[in-house]
């Protein structure tokens, strides 16, 4: 790294860290061009990478998310130490898939990281999404270290009304949020604003404190994802979010693409076979105003391979 | 015999035995992987004895190897192989930097036999009688290990995180932090004592914890009165100028009298280069071997029967003691684990007690670091021997890499399909504790994490779920405990097995349907 990258990433960051919210947003508006034509894309009926190819040209490609020299994030799901078709953790090929778009479209740098649930180590390594993200270019960052959580509040929360999170969704310019659709013990289903558990450090705080409720707080945070890819390959149908074996998996081989949690998390549960109201942060989320979780005024576009 | 070379080759080979040793306790990296691991500590021999005892096999018998080496050459397990026995080198010679030359005759000390052979007798019948304590506290390897595990990990750790830092601060990814996720200050003051007891002793006599304590060295130094390469004094050559002794780091040339005591003597050949005489030589002995017998006089015997006597009814009390660790304060409802709970592979815990040197190998190459030295929790017997510490993390589903680095065989090599149903323990749960009684709220933690769905979620109160523990799916793992989010106390903990058991597969998972890729979408 040159030296003056040093100085300027250093200035990022520290802007990033005391106006994250400002900082985002000034991205966010100058980096949409075109507008979507779609408010969501669903797609079925492929391989995880070949159906992103499809979806992302309906959303007019990544470049209208990722724009040239950009530091990106990628967030999947990589909380156990588990192999793809368990699927407890996103399709490694989607991963990779992404990454290329993002470089495609000239992003500077692709971190991803999770903050895991089993040793860090052995679930991206065994998740096959370390190889998948080294192959594809990105850097694989740890989110097993405290030291590198920074403390935010949460204006708009009720339960959680601040939170550790890790510097790279504070320092990025685009969050990729890509969480895998899978049953879950206690919140039914695990989906986008679950997926977001992830980029905190102390979790045992939500589950203290009325976790379906935490989950809709951190929702609102003005670091919001810039887009969302819901991977429903490998479908866990039971015993989420860890599943016991690969009986517990579907092969549902779709994907959804939205850049609203909420509508994302909505068509997920109704993907999986549940009322979007009967999965309670997706409700609170909806009635605190952050997303919608009605569909039938969207513009959806659905495509079967 | 070329003198100066048999020095070099000595201190060579102890530094690489050494050092692999060494990393091999602070690999934070992973970067060991146990065969490698299993081929670094070979040759140490006190975890041979065991293992050769534990799992009989052709594997085993490097402790043979040992003993033909001393049986040839002496004692150069100690010189050259044991980590303590280098590390004590090292002590001693950063010591000589320091101290002033003083023009002292001779460096010779008179040997504590009784001593030496007491602490043998002591650590053979104590094992014999089925306890491993003594053997863990003296084996120098074990001890080398713990050192290494307790002093010279933690700062390879923080060069670590403080290289990461400024990695991390500078947006480059090449290097994370390492978090140490648990600290027993009593195991580390133990460890800790025995440190400062070593480096004094090595730091004023050289190898005198291995020639007064170490049950090795005393059991290697004794059949080293057969060795047929041995350093002797050629009687005709010497001047009695005492400048072997002087450089004698075992204390064990007596230069008035022209003798050196090969039960004491190392093989470090340091004494080979200061003879102005070539009096002093590393030669073919057996002529000389006189075979000197000594007795143990009564009051030897009575030392040891004492000291023996007095040990096992210290651990007897100890185990009427009941074993108790505190787990949860009473939220409502005070909870205590009875047994505690001993790494996959230990078969029992009375034999895990008893074939453990608790060198804490396993401890360093665990990955979520759920492996912990305990204190008292398995009593007396097993102190330092390492156990579950489900506060610091939980046993990883696929993961069994503690039997496959052990090398004592305490710990069984077992393969993965059949760890992943060995049950350590039993989850049990205190539904008094829990949130989702005590709050109304889901919470799940400890369900998500289980591996085989023991603890499952069943219909609470409204729209409310609440676990439920099935003891036969129930390995013991600790991830429910681990991930339990009750503070200050868990609501779900392990209840040792003292015994393993077989878990059963859960058959309850039902196949998912094919799906049709065809059907439209339900918005």
């Amino acid at each position: 790294m040159r030296r003056r990258d040093f100085l300027k990433s250093g200035l990022l960051a520290g802007a990033s860290v005391t106006l994250p919210g400002v900082y985002g947003n000034i991205f966010a508006r100058t980096s949409s061009t075109t507008p979507p034509a779609f408010d969501l894309v669903a797609i079925k009926g492929g391989e995880p990478d070949a159906m992103f190819d499809e979806a992302i040209k309906q959303l007019g490609g990544i470049k209208n998310f990722v724009k040239k020299n950009q530091k990106v994030l990628v967030k999947p799901n990589i909380g156990w130490d588990a192999v793809p078709e368990r699927g407890a953790n996103t399709h490694p090929k989607l991963v990779s898939r992404v990454i290329k778009h993002c470089f495609d479209a000239g992003a500077k740098e692709v971190y991803v990281f999770d903050h895991t649930c089993d040793d860090w180590k052995r679930s991206y390594a065994n998740s096959g999404i370390e190889k998948a993200v080294k192959d594809a270019g990105g850097t694989i960052v740890t989110g097993g270290s405290e030291s590198m959580y920074q403390e935010v509040s949460i204006n708009a929360g009720k339960s959680l009304t601040k939170a550790k999170v890790h510097e790279l969704v504070l320092d990025s310019d685009v969050f990729i949020n890509m969480p895998i659709l899978k049953s879950h013990s206690s919140t039914k289903l695990s989906l986008c604003m679950k997926n977001m558990m992830g980029v905190v450090w102390d979790r045992g705080y939500w589950h203290r404190n009325d976790l379906h409720q935490c989950i809709a707080d951190y929702a609102t945070y003005n670091k919001k994802p810039t887009l969302n890819i819901v991977d429903a390959y490998y479908m866990m149908k039971q015993n989420g979010p860890r599943g016991v074996s690969t009986a517990d998996v579907a092969v549902m081989k779709s994907q959804i693409l939205c850049t609203d949690m909420v509508v994302a998390d909505a068509a997920a549960a109704k993907m999986f076979g549940i009322e979007p109201s009967d999965v309670s942060y997706i409700k609170i989320a909806d009635s605190m105003g952050t997303g919608k979780m009605d569909l039938s005024k969207l513009n959806i576009k659905r495509i079967i391979l | 015999m070329n003198s100066p070379l048999l020095r070099k080759i000595r201190i060579a080979v102890s530094l690489i035995f050494f050092i692999a040793t060494t990393f091999l306790f602070v690999d934070i990296f992973n970067l060991i992987t146990p065969e490698v691991s299993n081929k670094i500590v070979f040759l140490q021999f006190v975890p041979l004895v065991l293992k050769f005892i534990t799992v009989l096999s052709f594997t085993t018998f490097g402790f043979l190897i040992i003993l033909l080496l001393t049986i040839l050459f002496g004692r150069v397990y100690c010189s050259s192989i044991c980590p303590l026995g280098t590390l004590q080198d090292v002590i001693n010679n950063i010591a000589g930097r320091f101290k002033k030359k003083k023009k002292r005759r001779s460096n010779y000390l008179t040997e504590y036999r009784a001593l030496r052979l007491s602490l043998l007798t002591l650590v053979v019948v104590v094992f014999i009688l089925g306890s491993a304590v003594v053997i863990n506290l003296l084996d120098p390897y074990s001890i080398y290990g713990r050192f290494a595990g307790n002093f010279f990990r933690p700062i390879l750790v923080w060069m670590n995180n403080l290289a990461a830092y400024v990695l991390d601060s500078a947006k480059v990814y090449w290097l994370f932090p390492f978090d140490l996720k648990a600290f027993h200050i009593i195991p580390f003051a133990i460890t800790l004592a025995f440190f400062v007891l070593i480096f004094v002793m090595a730091w004023k006599k050289g190898r005198l914890y291995c020639n007064t304590i170490c049950p090795v060295g005393t059991l290697l130094g004794y059949l080293s009165k057969l060795s047929l390469f041995r350093v002797i004094i050629k009687e005709e050559d010497c001047l009695k100028c005492g400048a072997c002794a002087r450089e004698c780091k075992a204390n064990c040339i007596d230069s008035d009298n022209k003798k050196i005591d090969v039960t004491r003597c190392v093989n470090c050949f340091n004494c080979l280069t200061t003879c102005p005489t070539e009096g002093i030589t590393y030669t073919f002995a057996f002529s000389k071997n006189k075979g000197e017998k000594e007795e143990l006089n009564n009051s030897k015997r009575d030392f040891l029967t004492k000291t023996s006597l007095y040990l096992l009814s210290f651990s007897a009390i100890a185990a009427q003691v009941e074993k108790k660790i505190k787990v949860t304060k009473p939220s409502t409802v005070p909870v205590f684990r009875k047994v505690a709970v001993s790494p996959p592979g230990s078969v029992s815990i009375d034999r895990f007690n008893a074939k453990c040197t608790a060198c804490h190998l396993c401890v360093s190459a665990c990955p979520t670091q759920v492996l912990q030295p305990s204190f008292l929790e398995y009593g007396f017997t097993g102190m330092l021997q390492p156990r579950l510490d489900n506060i610091a993390g939980f046993c990883n589903f696929e993961c069994k890499i503690c039997g496959d680095v052990c090398p004592t065989g305490a710990i069984l090599p077992v393969e993965l399909e059949k760890k992943k149903l060995v049950q350590l323990g039993k989850a049990k749960f205190v539904e008094d504790n829990c949130i989702v009684k005590t709050q109304k709220t889901d919470c799940g933690a400890c369900s998500e994490h289980c591996p085989t769905k023991a603890v499952h979620m069943i219909p609470y109160e409204g729209k409310l779920v609440i676990p439920e523990v099935r003891d036969k799916y129930c390995i013991g793992c600790g991830a429910c405990e681990f991930a339990c989010p009750v503070t200050p106390y868990k609501a779900i903990y392990i209840e040792g097995n003292s015994v393993h058991l077989l878990a059963e597969k859960n058959t309850e998972l039902k196949e998912q349907q094919k799906v049709d890729l065809k059907e439209e979408f339900p918005f």
